[in-house]
């Protein structure tokens, strides 16, 4: 209760922190678990409502959306409203932190969660610029999300238990990015992969989206294990989990030692797994079972952007090994090149977006695999706004077909964007917002993609090239994989926009009356989302583009801003680099270069794709679902295969372990653990059977038995 | 003399009740009980406790045994000789098991000598001022008359019991 | 003299044991559980000579209960008898398995 009223007052005992006065801190965590509590109650109410009708002999009718039951219009007004009062608060916070000069973290502390010897961990939120960015997406594009979600869950029957998860989820979101140690930020990273299952199975009556679920759930323990050995190796080396006390102690950790590089690779093991990086990535694309809103907002702008948060976090320690930051690169680097390759030949809408989303979460592994930490969280910001409109927009497209589908009982997928086409007559406003997400994640000039993926890129490069620069062979690699990656995001997106939105409709010619504009409360989030994806990228322009071609020579409102607003958290690893690398490059790797120009060149050639991609895909003709009858051969039916990925891992890990269960079962518990129980019975029952021969029922034998007794405790008792 | 009587008294005793256990008749064995009683009184008032050789003639030999005649009679019990006694391999073993409880009871009288307690003399100083039976009395009635009124009480469940199982359905 | 006593409760007591193992009469039984009774009575009755008067007065009170065990027992015998028309313990064996 105590804790509480310091919750309600916002916040206890701050540290001390400039002239940074927090704002109700503790409330933007409360909001949405009250949200959910809320929900939670309307969906438990709405349960037991359709029991009972179902047990009256009925269904429970929801009616037209004019007489909805109580459970089914609350929500709309709850999951948004906690979720809108957040980020107000939130921009509240963010403006007054804008203000002050923040050099420390503020640590609003609330009470003590785990006190044992000589382990603490406190309930405390940490309040610091990269916390503060992560608030302001999750609460922003969340708010957005959940407005969204009122036109597209509109007619679920789960209505409020929907609401209820997503609210859910965004507490556990704040919880991972404001928590002021690891062990707090595991409850939220454990918590977002709770909601992530419960929303991945959401329509759990369908055994295909409950399995996914699953797989999400269980693909990420394995990271998740990585998390908790790092978190012991902390612990058994510090003492303690809190961010402040281990980056102030990192400082004695050796450059490059075993511990920091073990420590660190069991985080990004555990990044691996949230961020869906090689080769844990299998689980994202099947989390496209859940609801459209939610992929737009787990499965894009916030939960598996997770990983890249907790590198950001740990700058410190990532900068002090370079192996790790080499691998991180690395493996950023090539999933972002797998994954763009796989998009290329997916045929379901949401599938391209969900590689593209693991392809551009490589990107951000480069990022903060480089030591460009601000870029990271650059990109990620920016991935954000212009993926969370994308998923959103194909939401918009699959409501869409869908009810057109529902209107003749057509059984057709209405999430094949062989079915689609000339949408763009029909929905307009979707169509232009999709496009300039496209634009801005092709890395076109000047959408919000160019300047963050052109950053990273570019860092690529400094890093590689610096002086003492380790692996520097392998940064050229990662630089040219980055380049052709790019590429191909700009192929397979434009791919999807011209399949969905150009060409002649697919849908049918009774079905396309049907088609028609998202509702304005599924348009206007979009609208707000395309404005961020085109301006978004401006607030981190390096002087050398801003004053550049790219700012129009000075003209447009360019700044580095993020980049100094980042600067108290990343000046220590940033310290630690120049220690140790020297002076980094101001060129290109192989062929040099600076950055304008090589930005010039990449929106260029981005720019040709993109056109090249309109005339080629607008020139082929795609025929329907039905109708389609091709055959892909050689390379296209591998990549339209994923690789066999999936396959491959059922061979290698999935039915080895079913068959090693199965022994387990059958041999193991049923012959052997059985057989002992079992004989063990029979052992009882027969020897009950031969002792049983002494109960004669005559009472001399009883009084006889009875006598040895006395004859043995007289014995026992006199010797 | 008080020497020769007791040998005398425990040899009464221990007749009757081999007599007891051996006897055919089920009369037979109770007229042994009695014998071994009687003799029990007498060792009883060796060991200067009158009031009880009194009342084990009165209550036990006669109330308690004249009960058991009653039932026997009663029962009309007796007269088919059908040996009752168990014999063969039940016995001996009986007779080893209460033969080797019998050997640890000499055991430990024979490895512990009694020494002598102030009991005796205080029972006797109690006797010569109170009389036999003021001597029982005065302690029954102060320090030990709650549970006194308890066997009252449980003399009379004792007997609500006995006329319930008894007596035949009404 | 109290030594004496004291074994002769003992031989007392357990031809008064070996009585209950080998007999089937009930009465005779029961009759044997009286003397084992007894047998404890006269140990009481010794050892009052060495600890003081208690002793007595638990011969007193077993004696009641010895009484009212009688009265209860002999209920029950009568009762016995009225069904199965014997006292011969072999006959009454429902407590078998």
């Amino acid at each position: 209760m105590a804790s509480l009223a310091a919750l309600l007052q916002g916040g206890g005992q701050t540290a001390d922190g400039g002239h940074f006065e927090p704002f109700f801190p503790g409330l933007v965590v409360i909001l949405p678990l009250l949200g959910f509590l809320l929900n939670g109650i309307l969906a438990l109410q709405h349960a037991r409502a359709s029991a009972d009708a179902v047990r009256g002999g009925s269904e429970l009718d929801l009616g037209d959306s004019s007489s909805r039951p109580v459970t089914h219009t609350l929500p709309t007004w709850i999951g948004p409203g906690v979720m809108g009062l957040a980020f107000l608060i939130t921009l509240v916070n963010f403006t007054r932190m804008f203000g002050a000069h923040l050099e420390e973290p503020v640590i609003v502390h609330y009470w003590t969660w785990i006190a044992t010897g000589t382990f603490t961990v406190e309930a405390a939120l940490q309040l610091d610029q990269l916390s503060m960015i992560m608030m302001m997406i999750i609460t922003g594009v969340g708010t957005l999300i959940h407005v969204f979600s009122v036109g597209y869950m509109r007619d679920d029957p789960g209505y409020p238990r929907y609401f209820a998860y997503l609210n859910l989820f965004v507490f556990f979101m704040l919880v991972l990015v404001m928590g002021s140690s690891y062990a707090l930020m595991f409850v939220g990273w454990e918590g977002v992969g709770l909601c992530s299952y419960l929303l991945i199975g959401y329509w759990f009556s369908d055994r295909e989206k409950a399995d996914a679920g699953k797989k999400a759930f269980i693909v990420n323990r394995i990271g998740d294990v990585g998390f908790l050995i790092a978190m012991f190796l902390l612990y058994k080396n510090f003492g303690t989990v809190d961010f402040v006390p281990v980056f102030h102690d990192a400082e004695a950790l050796i450059y490059g030692g075993g511990l920091v590089t073990a420590i660190t690779l069991f985080f990004f093991l555990g990044a691996v797994g949230k961020s869906a990086q090689m080769p844990l990535y299998v689980w994202l694309p099947d989390a496209m079972a859940g609801p459209t809103p939610v992929s737009a907002l787990i499965h894009a702008a916030t939960m598996v952007t997770a990983g890249v948060y907790l590198v950001a976090r740990s700058s410190v320690l990532f900068a002090l090994s370079p192996l790790t930051s080499a691998i991180v690169a690395g493996v950023g680097a090539i999933t972002a090149l797998f994954a763009a390759t796989i998009a290329l030949k997916q045929n379901d809408i949401k599938k391209v977006l969900a590689y593209s989303t693991v392809s551009q979460l490589g990107y951000m592994f480069i990022g903060v695999g480089v030591g460009a930490y601000a870029a990271g969280v650059f990109h990620l910001m920016t991935h954000a706004f212009f993926k969370a409109l994308l998923f959103m927009g194909a939401g918009a497209v699959i409501h869409s077909m869908h009810e057109a589908y529902h209107s003749t009982h057509s059984h057709e997928d209405a999430q094949d964007m062989r079915n689609m086409g000339g949408l763009k007559a029909f929905m307009p406003i979707t169509w232009v917002t999709m496009w300039l997400a496209t634009l801005a994640i092709a890395g076109i000039w000047p959408f919000a993609g160019f300047f963050s993926k052109d950053e990273i890129i570019w860092k690529i490069g400094e890093f590689g090239g610096a002086e003492n620069a380790a692996y520097s062979g392998v940064y050229a690699v990662i630089w040219i994989i980055a380049l052709a990656a790019a590429m191909l995001t700009a192929f397979y997106m434009t791919r999807m926009m011209v399949m969905t939105f150009h060409g002649t409709n697919r849908t049918g010619e009774e079905e396309a009356r049907n088609l028609h504009e998202a509702p304005a409360v599924m348009w206007v989030p979009l609208a707000v989302l395309a404005f961020l994806s085109v301006f978004g990228g401006w607030v981190n322009v390096p002087e050398a583009l801003s004053s550049g071609w790219a700012g129009l020579g000075g003209l447009l409102p360019m700044g580095e801003w993020l980049h100094h607003w980042l600067e108290p958290l990343t000046a220590q690893a940033h310290h630690i680099q120049e220690v140790n690398l020297g002076e980094l490059s101001h060129s290109a790797p192989l062929v040099g270069g600076g950055e304008a120009l090589w930005a010039a060149i990449s929106t260029l050639a981005a720019l040709a794709v993109v056109a090249i991609t309109i005339r080629v895909v607008g020139g082929q003709t795609v025929v329907a679902v039905k109708e389609d009858k091709t055959q892909l051969t050689g390379f296209s039916r591998l990549l339209y295969n994923k690789y066999y990925v999936d396959e491959f891992y059922d061979r290698v890990i999935v039915q080895p372990i079913i068959r090693a269960s199965r022994f387990c079962w059958k041999v193991i518990d049923a012959g052997f653990i059985d057989g002992v129980v079992n004989s063990v019975g029979w052992i009882s029952k027969g020897s009950g059977w031969i002792v049983s021969m002494l109960q004669t029922g005559t009472v001399n034998t009883y009084a006889f038995i009875l006598t040895v007794g006395v004859l043995f405790i007289l014995g026992a008792s006199l010797f | 003399m008080a020497t020769i009587l007791f040998y005398l008294f425990a040899g009464l005793a221990i007749g009757g009740a081999i007599g007891v256990v051996m006897s055919k008749s089920p009369i037979g064995s109770l007229l042994f009980m009695v014998t071994a009683l009687g003799a029990m009184a007498g060792t009883f008032v060796l060991l200067e406790a009158h009031f009880l050789a009194a009342i084990q003639i009165i209550v036990y030999a006669g109330a308690i045994m004249v009960l058991f005649l009653f039932v026997i009679m009663l029962l009309n019990l007796g007269h088919d000789y059908q040996k009752d006694l168990k014999g063969g391999a039940f016995a001996v073993l009986s007779f080893g098991v209460i033969g080797g409880i019998a050997g640890l009871m000499a055991q430990q009288l024979g490895s512990t000598g009694l020494e002598d307690g102030p009991g005796g003399a205080a029972i006797d100083a109690a006797m010569a001022e109170h009389g036999a039976v003021g001597a029982i009395a005065t302690e029954l009635y102060t320090t030990y008359v709650v549970p006194f009124e308890i066997t009252g009480i449980l003399l009379l469940v004792a007997i609500v019991g006995a006329l319930v199982l008894a007596k035949r359905e009404v | 003299m109290i030594t004496e006593a004291l074994v002769l409760s003992a031989i007392l007591f357990v031809i008064g044991t070996f009585g209950v193992l080998v007999r089937r009469n009930a009465i005779i039984m029961f009759l044997c559980i009286e003397l084992q009774l007894n047998a404890v009575n006269l140990s009481f009755v010794a050892f009052s000579r060495l600890y003081g008067i208690e002793g007595q007065l638990f011969v007193f009170f077993v004696m009641t209960v010895a009484a009212a065990e009688a009265a209860v027992g002999l209920a029950i015998i009568i009762s016995i008898f009225r069904h199965y028309e014997t006292v011969n313990v072999d006959s009454f064996n429902l407590l078998k398995w």
